[in-house]
């Protein structure tokens, strides 16, 4: 065995799944809690393991998973925006009785698929990796099994998620076939040996047709507003960060790898997949009232900007991406943060009116949401604005400028909604007062609030942040 | 008349249609959308088998990983129907019906 290691980071999640899972039908009292910990620390630690003992490249399980430096970078970031969001959940789960161990289980084993997703070499690896993580993302999302509408999310989200894991075999069905082969090397060399057949760009269709559905992108988005509002809001909070990322950086990963010689293919899939998706999340959320349906259409917009760099099809658009996932997945947190802070004595509320005038009662909150909110938007001082500078500039480069000018309409359409939000916070009336939050969720809102002010900190923390994300781009070129 | 590839491949891409078709068209029972998830795999293991079965073994070519795709779609779906129904257990059980066109608590 002597990849073995470069797969400590999965092992180690497997296996602590597992023995968790062994613990949690033990009668030991309150081992939710104790398992939360342990989960939250495991993430931790496979965050940290991925992405430093990989110093070196290599593959594993005979060429079925690649561990290089865009895997590392992924993975560092889904660990993080995981353990986070379990510690968030902490709290909600305690007060809506809904704290059971399974729930840190489900998210190792969904972070296990990611990472295998986001590693994934070969078409079958990235099939065991994507239904590994869809199957533990049902579940989570239908965890408030007594409530009519967190079971009718788990139900939408099952029969999208799979009939998208349909189209996705579908088209792996047909790229084995014409091209005679799994492994994504091979299938690049194939398509370059023996030129394009309409069997492989079908197929590379329905793949990517089948991730769109996975990333929410347009016109692949219906199950996102309603499984976003049914589920529990820390499964909201998670599911639109990390599997979000890990599915996009699989897109990117196809597209540069096995279909990098026919740019010209995949580029209109993305590029259709771009423009819907950021036209239906800007317009899709100016009539909502909820606020966890906002953050869906504003996710699918995002995926839709995020999808922008990608379309170049270069170096510098693969480190756009990922430099805008980032951002993304640190706002993202940040915001489920703060919208897990609005509870009233009675229960949590979730409409975006219950925000108002809280500029008053829970200052510090809405301080720290004006700046997700203007981050999301892009505002200069604020991360979010570099997000889509660093996301649309290398789109113009490559001659996609009608792309970034469809982009920037849509951002300027998608900057009403969250100004809504600003202004319900600070100009209106205050409703009802929130109840003193507990520290997990206060701290971690204004964490990720001062890291996206941190705009100060660029040249020096940004200065290793570049080789990171340079070093993890151009590992796939 | 000898039964080629293309028979396979016409025959799955049909099965195919009718999966897809079965989940948007049908309107009244969840069971009937589950049955057509199956449909889809089935189409997709006919077109992995029928792929590896008439594939030349030369260079790069890998005969035995369809059919080896094809056992792991098994083993995936056999899971997925699990999952699916745990969750349609729980949704009958709040919802007491799993009519399609009742589904429909959130919208917009």
């Amino acid at each position: 065995m002597p990849n073995l290691y470069l797969v400590i980071p999965e092992i180690l999640l497997a296996v602590s799944a597992s023995l968790l899972l062994g613990f949690g039908v033990s009668k030991t009292k309150n081992r939710a809690p104790i398992v939360r910990l342990i989960a939250i620390a495991v993430l931790v630690l496979y965050s940290v393991l991925s992405f430093l003992l990989g110093s070196q490249d290599g593959e594993a399980f005979k060429g079925a998973l690649i561990i290089d430096g865009y895997a590392r970078y992924v993975k560092f970031f889904i660990g993080m925006a995981a353990a986070a969001g379990l510690l968030l959940a902490g709290d909600y789960l305690e007060r809506e009785k809904l704290d059971k161990y399974e729930f840190s289980v489900l998210t190792l084993y969904a972070v296990l698929g990611m990472s295998i997703m986001v590693s994934a070499n070969n078409l079958l690896a990235l099939y065991i990796g994507v239904e590994m993580q869809a199957l533990a993302l049902y579940v989570m999302a239908a965890f408030n099994r007594d409530s009519l509408r967190a079971s009718e999310a788990g139900l939408k989200y099952f029969v999208l998620g799979a009939l998208s894991s349909g189209l996705l075999l579908y088209g792996i069905s047909l790229i084995y076939g014409f091209t005679g082969t799994l492994n994504f090397e091979a299938v690049a060399t194939s398509i370059q040996s023996n030129g394009l057949s309409a069997g492989v760009v079908a197929g590379m269709v329905f793949l990517l047709c089948g991730l769109g559905f996975k990333i929410s992108a347009a016109p692949f988005h219906m199950w996102t507003p309603d499984v976003y509002e049914g589920s529990p809001t820390p499964v909201t909070g998670f599911f639109a960060g990390a599997p979000k990322f890990a599915a996009i950086a699989l897109i990117a990963r196809l597209v540069m790898g096995p279909f990098g010689d026919i740019t010209d293919q995949w580029q209109q899939v993305i590029i259709v997949l771009a423009v819907m998706s950021m036209f239906i999340g800007a317009i899709g959320a100016l009539r909502q009232t909820n606020i966890k349906r906002l953050m869906a259409y504003s996710s699918i917009a995002n995926m839709g900007y995020a999808l922008v760099p990608l379309a170049a099809g270069t170096v510098s658009g693969l480190r756009g991406m990922l430099i805008f996932m980032t951002i993304y997945l640190i706002t993202v947190i940040g915001v489920f943060a703060c919208i897990l802070q609005m509870r009233i004595r009675d229960g949590m509320v979730e409409r975006i009116s219950d925000l108002s005038g809280i500029s008053k009662t829970n200052r510090g909150m809405a301080i720290a949401m004006t700046a997700f909110m203007l981050s999301l938007m892009g505002i200069p001082p604020l991360l979010g604005f570099f997000g889509k500078l660093f996301a649309f500039y290398p789109a113009v480069q490559s001659g996609l400028t009608w792309l970034v000018v469809l982009a920037l309409i849509a951002s300027v359409i998608g900057a009403f909604y969250y100004l809504r939000v600003i202004k319900t916070m600070w100009f209106d009336e205050s409703e009802h007062e929130f109840i003193n939050p507990v520290r997990a969720l206060s701290w971690t809102s204004a964490i990720s609030a001062l890291l996206l002010i941190g705009f100060v900190m660029i040249p020096f923390v940004a200065r290793t942040g570049q080789d990171w994300i340079s070093i993890a781009a151009t590992s796939l070129f | 008349m000898i039964i080629g590839l293309a028979h396979y491949l016409t025959v799955a891409a049909i099965l195919f249609t009718i999966g897809v078709f079965g989940i948007f068209v049908n309107r009244k029972n969840v069971i009937i959308i589950l049955m057509c998830v199956e449909l889809i795999l089935l189409a997709v293991n006919i077109n992995f088998v029928a792929f590896s079965t008439h594939m030349v073994e030369t260079g790069a070519n890998e005969p035995l990983a369809g059919q080896i795709f094809a056992l792991f779609i098994l083993t995936v779906a056999a899971a997925e129907a699990a999952v699916g129904l745990a969750i349609l257990v729980v949704y009958f059980r709040n919802r007491g019906n799993i009519a399609v066109e009742d589904i429909d608590l959130m919208k917009g």
